[in-house]
């Protein structure tokens, strides 16, 4: 039995029947980093005495005949923008390169209370600016259904290290689909709830309007078990709504029946790839056979959500990264001749060309004279961009989509062109605009890599997206796939 | 040579003595070893965020409400973005668009006169660390920061340009400065920086309406200062026009040392601020129920103090302007009325001898070693006779310098006054006996001579015998 594969609710139910213990689980992942990290580099730092640490702790709970909690002992990978106490956080930037915060996020201290133990830190695109995880400033992650192909971004490490058995459900965060794009590149479960669901205490800020943790898992069951162990207010985060967190795993029934599904014509362009337009289309064909309404409709500003996203994000980010200029923690650039010269070469030497893009491009959308006819109608389409939504959603119950036109594209294949790689985002970033959730479930292959189902929902109603991915995920094979390495 | 009239606006940052910082929860007291009233947050450290501490706007709302602003429905956090290593996150939370108060204005009192001076907008942000200089500034190869005061919560007032001469500004700030800390919701201690101003000022011809081209001056650390830079600023800008030249509109700062204004390098100071709303903290929609509970639970502000006491009292307004001008110098009189319900014969205590011994002492109202209480009791020791008017001055020194309570030093001193007319008729003929020329001068008509006579006997007797009973006795004997 290759502990590695199996998915977390199989693993508890083997915990509690104490078949294995959690140091054996963890051991097992362990083992299995040691043997396939080399190829998909998914971790920037790996944590194994304080997973074994916990891992002793749970099972001396389970000795002692203490009821676990359903994530205890299960090995989770953490994004590596994520603060963890002690623990080199980095955003994989020169800038933070030696940055070890004294304080968890919020999230992190929740699974730790929770018993889930921390494998370590995943890459990620540079302050999670990228879609192919090639922006990190120290390696590129490898999609492990083919390693000459990238994981998708930025939470391309939390991704692969789910799709490759380095992790059995992992933490991300997204800002315009980076969880789902991952996800639906390395085949694996990915959500990105509603905004405000998860605290982003201790996220580090890229673009704080948009910004979403969320996890990854190989299946739906265990991505609910995880929403519920992240979600709900945290005093520490004004953002965060207050809202009682709902039992997610209580929705997953296989039914969907008379569930009304749009499908906004927008997302299934011209552009797509065939390939993956007919996987889509079969996967619609899927959840129609089982009972749900599926027909075509509209979300007419889709096409002004990109250049909204590129005004937004980066005006924010432009902003958020402002602190990282050598003064007190991370990189300060050397023989520097006053404090202007300093931020100058500490600014210059330690973001990478991405990061810098993004930072000029919200100066400017910031700029007097500019801030209105930028940032400011920028915001005003985000407003009809999420009527757009509501109006569907008088309809709806549900919205699907592709989660991106294309599969998993060739390492160094976009990275001289920026445009073509923010297209990947294309479906992705108006959820973020709109600030619903989406979620990236496994709905086949095209060319023998892995195409994601996008599920959209109304706010906080991530109950939907469970039930109505539970069931295709019941009705189908795609999740169990796995890819070898 | 043109005639100009000068126009003055103040914009004054207050520091609020909540208990914790703005956006933590950090303690904001003052002082304290560098970089030890810090956190995560306030440190800007990568992935904390800000939340707003509710008291911070409580204090702004009682501010607002204290100087007649409206309070906002709907008000939000922008953020103030420029690079300077005081900034933990190289911006400052701040308020821009839409700010907590808009519209409000105070009463000046100048030379008799009542002016209005309207206040534009108030809003809250927090303050920046310090940066520490290790020797000059230009010779040191690197500064400290200490982050201590960093997202200590300040408001911020901004007045319209209704001012037109240095008095007026310093009245004005005087007058700010008493009423906000009426409210309560800051110190105002110029020295310690909870109250801190910036001028702008400009001229224009006499007849003009339109504003002329104005400057900014900073480092204001006193009224007095204020005053005196607007008032070389004034003669500079005025020399300048005279001499068909023009205004630069720049930043100067003031030199309290050589009495001038110089320019900041303009670079310094070239800010594209960037504004936009804080994605961290949500917009605030202000409960108007609240807003009436803090207006209700506002204190009387100094002017219906002042018209109380002119009302109630029957003081002069000079006295009732004075004695309101800070809560606690009015707290201390009202205290002292209570007890001693005579207040023209307080006013002239406080504002005389209590106010002499306090300015030569620097001693602060609130630290006086007279207790109100205290000044009561030797009011009523002179009205009851235990004492005369004269003792009861070198009484009431001993009390400041000793804190001791006023009939422990007339029992211990044995100033009690000699009211026993056989004893003072002894005294009284003893010096008659010793003073015979004076005697004769006295019946020749000189009425010089009792005088000195009174004079001898007070001195026979310490200065404790009753004065009134001396000069009686006297005349009587001379008769
Ligand atoms: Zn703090």
């Amino acid at each position: 039995m290759q502990l590695f594969r199996l998915t977390a609710h199989e693993l508890h139910d083997l915990l509690v029947k104490k078949e294995i213990s959690a140091e054996e689980l963890n051991l097992a992942v362990f083992d299995r980093v040691e043997a396939v990290d080399d190829k998909v580099k998914a971790y920037v730092t790996l944590t194994k005495e304080r997973a074994l640490e916990q891992a002793r702790s749970v099972d001396r709970q389970i000795h002692s005949g203490e009821k676990i909690s359903p994530l205890a002992g299960i090995p989770v990978a953490v994004k590596d923008n994520i603060c963890t106490d002690g623990i080199l956080t980095t955003a994989c930037s020169k800038m933070l390169a030696n940055f070890v915060p004294p304080y968890s996020a919020t999230v992190v201290k929740r699974l730790d209370g929770a018993g889930a133990t921390m494998v370590g830190k995943a890459n990620l695109d540079e302050f999670a600016m990228g879609s192919s995880t090639e922006n990190s400033a120290f390696f590129v992650t490898h999609n492990p259904w083919d390693t000459e192909r990238v994981p998708g971004g930025s939470s391309g490490g939390s991704a692969a290290a789910v799709a490759a058995g380095e992790a059995i459900c992992s933490l991300g965060s997204d800002t315009g689909g980076s969880i789902r794009l991952p996800a639906s590149f390395c085949g694996v479960v990915g959500l990105k709830p509603t905004y405000g669901a998860v605290s982003r205490y201790g996220l580090i800020a890229f673009a704080s309007s948009l910004d979403q943790i969320g996890p990854f898992s190989k299946d739906v069951t265990d991505c609910a078990m995880m929403l519920k162990v992240i979600s709900g207010h945290d005093p520490l985060d004004s953002t965060s709504a207050k809202y009682s967190v709902p039992d997610y795993t209580g929705f997953l029934r296989n039914d969907v029946r008379g569930l009304k599904i749009g499908v906004p014509q927008e997302y299934i362009a011209e552009g797509i790839n065939p390939a993956v337009r007919e996987v889509i289309e079969k996967a619609l064909a899927r959840l129609e056979a089982l009972g749900a309404h599926v027909e075509y409709t509209t979300l007419p500003h889709t096409e002004y959500a990109l250049s909204t996203y590129y005004l937004i994000a980066p005006a924010e980010a432009s902003s958020n990264l402002a602190r990282y200029d050598g003064v007190r923690y991370g990189f300060r650039a050397q023989n520097t001749d006053d404090v202007i010269d300093m931020f100058m070469k500490t600014r210059s030497e330690a973001f990478g060309p991405e990061v810098k893009r993004r930072i000029m491009l919200g100066t400017y959308a910031l700029s007097a004279g500019y801030y209105d006819a930028y940032y400011l109608k920028a915001l005003r389409v985000r407003t009809l961009i999420k009527q757009d939504f509501d109006r569907a959603f008088e309809k709806y119950d549900l919205l699907i989509s592709p989660v991106c036109p294309t599969t998993a594209f060739r390492i160094g294949e976009k990275t001289d062109d920026p445009l073509e790689m923010y297209l990947s985002d294309v479906c992705t970033i108006s959820i973020n605009l709109a600030g619903i959730p989406g979620m990236s479930i496994p709905c086949g292959f095209a060319q023998g890599m892995p195409v994601g189902l996008q599920l959209m929902g109304r706010h906080f109603d991530e109950a939907t997206l469970l039930r109505a991915a539970y069931t295709f995920e019941q009705n189908t094979d795609y999740h169990k796939a796995v890819p070898e390495l | 040579m043109a005639q100009y009239e000068t126009v003055i606006g103040l914009e004054v940052h207050i520091e609020l003595k909540t208990r914790s910082k703005v956006f933590c929860d950090s303690t904001t007291e003052f002082g304290g070893d560098p970089n030890t009233h810090v956190c995560p947050v306030c440190l800007g450290l990568p992935g904390t965020l800000p939340v707003v501490n509710k008291t911070v706007v409580e204090y702004a709302i009682r501010a607002a409400l204290a100087i007649n602003c409206s309070i906002a429905e709907f008000s939000k956090f922008d953020r103030k973005n420029y690079y300077y290593p005081d900034m933990p996150k190289n911006y400052q939370i701040s308020q821009y668009d839409l700010p907590i108060a808009l519209g409000g204005y105070l009463d000046i009192e100048l030379d008799g006169d009542t002016r209005r001076v309207g206040i534009t907008r108030l809003h809250m942000e927090e303050d920046t660390g310090k940066l520490v200089h290790q020797g000059t500034i230009t010779t040191t190869p690197f500064s400290l920061v200490d982050y201590n005061r960093a997202g200590v919560p300040l408001i911020e007032i901004v007045s319209e340009p209704d001012m037109r001469s240095p008095e007026e500004a310093r009245r004005y700030l005087e007058k700010l400065k008493a009423i906000i800390q009426y409210t309560g919701v800051s110190d105002c201690k110029m020295e310690e920086g909870s109250l801190r101003c910036d001028a702008n000022i400009s001229l224009r011809p006499v007849s003009s309406t339109e504003l002329g081209t104005k400057t900014e001056i900073k480092n204001l650390n006193s009224f007095r200062a204020l005053q005196r830079a607007l008032s070389y600023e004034i003669e500079r800008q005025t020399k300048v026009l005279g001499e068909g030249g023009r205004i630069v509109q720049e930043t100067r700062t003031w030199d309290e040392g050589k009495g001038i204004t110089l320019p900041l390098r303009s670079k310094e100071f070239a800010h594209d601020y960037r504004y936009f709303p804080d994605p961290d903290l949500v917009p605030m929609i202000i409960d108007r129920e609240w807003v009436e509970d803090i207006r209700s639970s506002l204190p009387e502000l100094p002017d219906d103090r002042r018209q109380r006491y002119i009302g109630e009292y029957g003081l002069p307004e000079y006295d009732a302007t004075i004695l309101t001008d800070t809560k606690e110098l009015a707290d201390y009189f009202e205290d002292c009325v209570n007890a001693y319900p005579n207040p023209k014969v307080v006013s002239n205590w406080v504002m005389g001898d209590l106010t002499r011994l306090l300015n030569s002492g620097a001693v602060d109202i609130t630290e006086c070693s007279i207790g109100p209480e205290q000044l009561a009791l030797l009011l009523q020791l002179m009205d009851k006779g235990t004492i005369s008017g004269k003792i009861a001055k070198a009484v009431f020194e001993e009390m400041f310098a000793t804190g001791k309570d006023p009939e422990v030093i007339v029992r211990d001193k044995g100033l009690v006054q000699i009211s026993d007319e056989g004893a003072i008729v002894a005294i009284v003929d003893e010096i008659l006996a010793g003073n015979p020329k004076s005697v004769e001068d006295f019946r020749a008509g000189k009425e010089k001579a009792l005088g000195f006579l009174v004079g001898q006997v007070m001195k026979a007797t310490k200065g404790k015998a009753n004065p009134d009973l001396v000069n009686r006795l006297l005349k009587e004997k001379l008769q």
